[in-house]
């Protein structure tokens, strides 16, 4: 039923309280948090960058801009609508499909145009927000899934969380919705978290509410074999994110569109520590060596990524 | 980022300070450590009796100096139509009643209450040496009194051990001719004191108290006192030993009068007296008029400030709680400093009726939640709603509890009311997006961790502490500080991880 914290400590598990004290308020200055906290800015950032986001649709900033927002998808069949201070997911909807006024979200419930106005009324206001402020909801191009994933979720797309640290990724995780999550990726509302090799992108080990599973509770699917493609610029793409913000432990969501490659979703400055569970491998001493060098050094991004595609390949 | 060692220094510097104000608080202003505390106080009544002429009357009493043995803890004058007041005199403090016109049989009270409490500190020491009183003697005495003063002087060498001396010759079971001499003049009390001066050293007889449970109409008793050192020392006459009696009570020391009446005739003072017990507290508590650390506390504000005072100070210990709680166990409550405000809410309507009634109140509030939801309202104007529906269900739950017999009436008011609808709205959107499992989590903790609150907060002893001893909250503050910088396993991951015991 528990495992002993001292076990724990030798698998080299990152808690809560570490994460929070050793490694969040060292390395990410606070004024730099609004960058992530807000997708908005994340996004704007990104294109000056240069680094390749889902394409933004329209900006709701007020209550009276609702109105406008049937015109504004108008030309839209699927889209996705989030809170632009939204944490953990909360907030997002997304529309894979309509049918004149009625809207199919990804997880094929249909919802009215009517309800998508009260979602809307409810970001603006702050429901979604950290700390209740008011808020901006952002209209942004649905994502076109690659074949390979389109099969693996039960619904939505697959993203792919990879923590960065001092711009190195040190570990990813494929996140697939379930039937348990809503079509969402989240792991605590049941989807499926699969580990992935830093080296290849290839599966190591996939849980479910952090029991291991072999497959996927929905599709059935086995998801040993899952290999992701376009690692290497997937993995170049999160490392990035490390210039663009200056924070030194993020959790880079990432997804990967049939059009356009790997695209950035969005920033987080608290990332969650399931990806150990889903990784089966504790993230303490991949950051541990990530500390021990040489803080002189700044390799570009993609010496980074050349560094811990070495360092931290599973075998 | 301030250093490991400078962190620690701080918080070390903080529990020191807290604990040894705590320290001086309970040495200097006597307040008990533990609430209950009892100690044990003699309530001494003096009752002056004399015959006034009808003309003005003036009566000054000599009152008791600090003693070694005893702590004055209050005293009070009972005497209708007398004009009172203490009087601080070179010799020491007298009382005074004073009136225009008196006659006949009047009676004055004077009541003190003393605490049987050691204190070397309280010892009076003299600034002056007090000269020896000259002492004069009848012929035939003065050469019985000289060579019993010399024999002794040959034997001793302090003051004291002169005494010792000199007492024994007395005292002995065949005392020799000179003393008998002299003991058939004078008692030993007075002969003792007569000889010590005329040695030289300064000695005087004193009238000490007897204390003795339920004893009326008691006379003070002579003690005989002789002056070394520095210091006045109440010695045995008998055996010349010095002798601190626990049960004497020094009321009247050296040559000034007991008692002057003027304007009156056949004065007698009595002395009757009580022992009984009493709270440390309100022991420590009668003598919160002094300065010093004493002006520091919180005993000073109006006494209704001060019961506001008493809940606020319980604060930061369900602070120290819910960090606890939250880091070290990892519970998840719905809103993170919610359950002390319910837990204080609890501190007024006491637990069983508090927490059926916040159950309730949440309950049917998600339900009305789960329309208003329907409603498509602007946040802000949704959580307004809430908080009229819960004012209105609070007062519903009043009525309904007053018709049915529960007195839950007032007391359910002191619940947050804008605290609740927050919970409600919160726990609703909770159980939209995570569904009802995260509510009940969240639930749950945070009704164990306000019950648990409750139970700490309602501890009398805790309670006195937070309250008499605000510095408590020094060591308190000290360990938030290090539990915040506890970077060990909640113990909820523990569980959360457990699948990792699969792997080597």
């Amino acid at each position: 039923m528990w495992i002993s914290p001292f076990r724990l400590r030798r698998q080299g598990i990152l808690g809560m309280n570490r994460r929070n004290v050793a490694y969040i308020s060292r390395y990410n200055s606070r004024s730099s948090f609004p960058l992530v906290d807000n997708k908005l800015n994340t996004k704007l950032l990104a294109e000056k960058f240069n680094l390749s986001t889902p394409r933004l649709r329209g900006i709701i900033r007020y209550q009276y801009e609702i109105t406008n927002f049937m015109y504004q998808v108008e030309k839209l069949s699927g889209f996705a609508i989030k809170p632009a201070k939204g944490a953990g997911g909360k907030g997002i909807l997304v529309i894979k499909s309509r049918n004149g006024d009625v809207f199919i979200k990804s997880s094929d419930k249909p919802i009215g145009c009517h309800d998508i106005k009260r979602h809307l009324s409810n970001i603006l206001a702050g429901l979604y927000s950290l700390g209740g402020s008011q808020d901006i909801a952002i209209i942004e191009d649905l994502i076109q899934p690659v074949e390979m994933f389109e099969k693996l979720s039960y619904a939505g797309v697959p993203d792919i969380r990879i923590i960065v640290f001092k711009g190195y990724p040190v570990m990813a995780m494929l996140r697939l919705s379930t039937q348990a999550s809503d079509g969402k990726a989240n792991l605590h509302k049941g989807a499926v978290g699969v580990g992935l090799d830093i080296a290849t992108g290839r599966c190591l080990h996939a849980v479910q509410y952090t029991n291991r599973i072999t497959h996927h509770p929905d599709t059935n699917i086995v998801l040993d074999t899952i290999s992701v493609p376009d690692w290497q610029n997937l993995l170049l793409l999160a490392a990035r994110s490390f210039e663009l913000t200056g924070l030194g432990y993020i959790g880079a969501d990432l997804v990967i569109d049939k059009n356009s490659g790997p695209l950035l979703l969005e920033l987080n400055a608290r990332p969650g520590l399931t990806i150990q569970v889903a990784n089966g491998i504790g993230l303490l001493p991949r950051l541990k060596k990530i500390e021990q060098l040489d803080p002189d050094l700044t390799p570009c991004a993609t010496d980074r990524v050349d560094f811990a595609m070495k360092a931290f390949a599973a075998i | 980022m301030i250093s490991k060692a400078a962190f620690y220094l701080v918080v070390l510097i903080l529990i020191i300070t807290g604990l040894s104000i705590i320290w001086l608080r309970h040495t200097e202003l006597n307040i008990p450590i533990l609430p209950g505390e009892q100690k044990s106080v003699w309530l001494i009544e003096a009752r002056i009796d004399f015959i006034a002429d009808g003309g003005p009357v003036r009566v000054s009493l000599d009152l008791p100096e600090p003693q070694p043995k005893f702590r004055q803890v209050s005293e009070q004058a009972a005497s209708t139509g007398y004009g009172f007041s203490i009087i601080e005199v070179p010799d020491g403090r007298r009382a005074e009643w004073t009136r225009r016109h008196a006659a006949g049989l009047q009676t004055l009270y004077y009541k003190l209450q003393m605490v049987a409490d050691s204190d070397t500190r309280r010892i009076s020491q003299s600034k002056e040496v007090p000269e020896p009183r000259v002492v004069y003697w009848k012929e035939l005495q003065e050469t019985a009194a000289q060579q019993l003063v010399d024999q002794a002087y040959e034997k001793s060498s302090t003051p004291s051990s002169f005494t010792r001396e000199l007492s024994k010759q007395l005292s002995a079971p065949k005392p020799d001719q000179n003393a008998s001499l002299l003991l058939s003049e004078y008692d030993l009390t007075t002969l003792l004191m007569r000889l010590i001066n005329y040695a030289g050293i300064p000695a005087r007889v004193s009238m000490g108290l007897e204390l003795q449970d339920f004893r009326r109409y008691q006379p003070l008793k002579s003690v005989l006192e002789i002056f070394d050192h520095d210091r006045w020392i109440p010695v045995n006459p008998n055996s010349g030993v010095h002798w601190s009696p626990e049960n004497i009570l020094l009321w009247h020391r050296g040559g000034k009068s007991l008692l002057d009446v003027s304007g009156g005739v056949h004065s007698e003072i009595h002395f009757s007296m009580i022992h009984q017990t009493m709270p440390a507290m309100d022991l420590a508590r009668l003598q919160f008029n002094e300065g010093g650390l004493s002006r520091l506390s919180l005993y000073n504000l109006p006494l209704e400030e001060q019961s506001i005072f008493k809940l606020l100070l319980l604060l930061p210990l369900g602070a120290l709680i819910v960090t606890f709680m939250r880091i070290i166990i990892g519970i998840r409550t719905s809103g993170t400093f919610m359950p002390i405000l319910i837990a204080l809410s609890f501190l007024q309507t006491n637990l069983i009726p508090g927490l059926t009634a916040f159950i309730l109140i949440v309950g049917i509030g998600l339900l009305l939640r789960g329309y208003l939801s329907k409603l498509n309202l602007l946040m802000v104007a949704r959580i307004s709603t809430l908080i009229v529906l819960v004012v209105y269900l609070t007062a519903m739950i009043s009525v309904l509890g007053h018709e049915l017999g529960f007195n839950i009436g007032l007391t359910i008011t002191f619940f947050p009311m804008i605290i609740i609808a927050w919970t409600i709205e919160r726990m609703s959107i909770l159980w939209e997006e995570e569904g009802s499992r995260e509510v009940m989590i969240q639930g749950i903790g945070s009704i164990s961790v306000a019950v648990l609150s409750y139970l700490c907060m309602r501890m009398e002893s805790i309670r006195h502490l937070t309250f008499n001893f605000p510095e408590i909250h020094l060591v308190l503050l000290a360990l938030i500080l290090l539990t915040g910088q506890y970077t060990g396993y909640k113990l909820t991951e523990l569980k959360r991880f457990r699948v990792m015991r699969n792997k080597t």
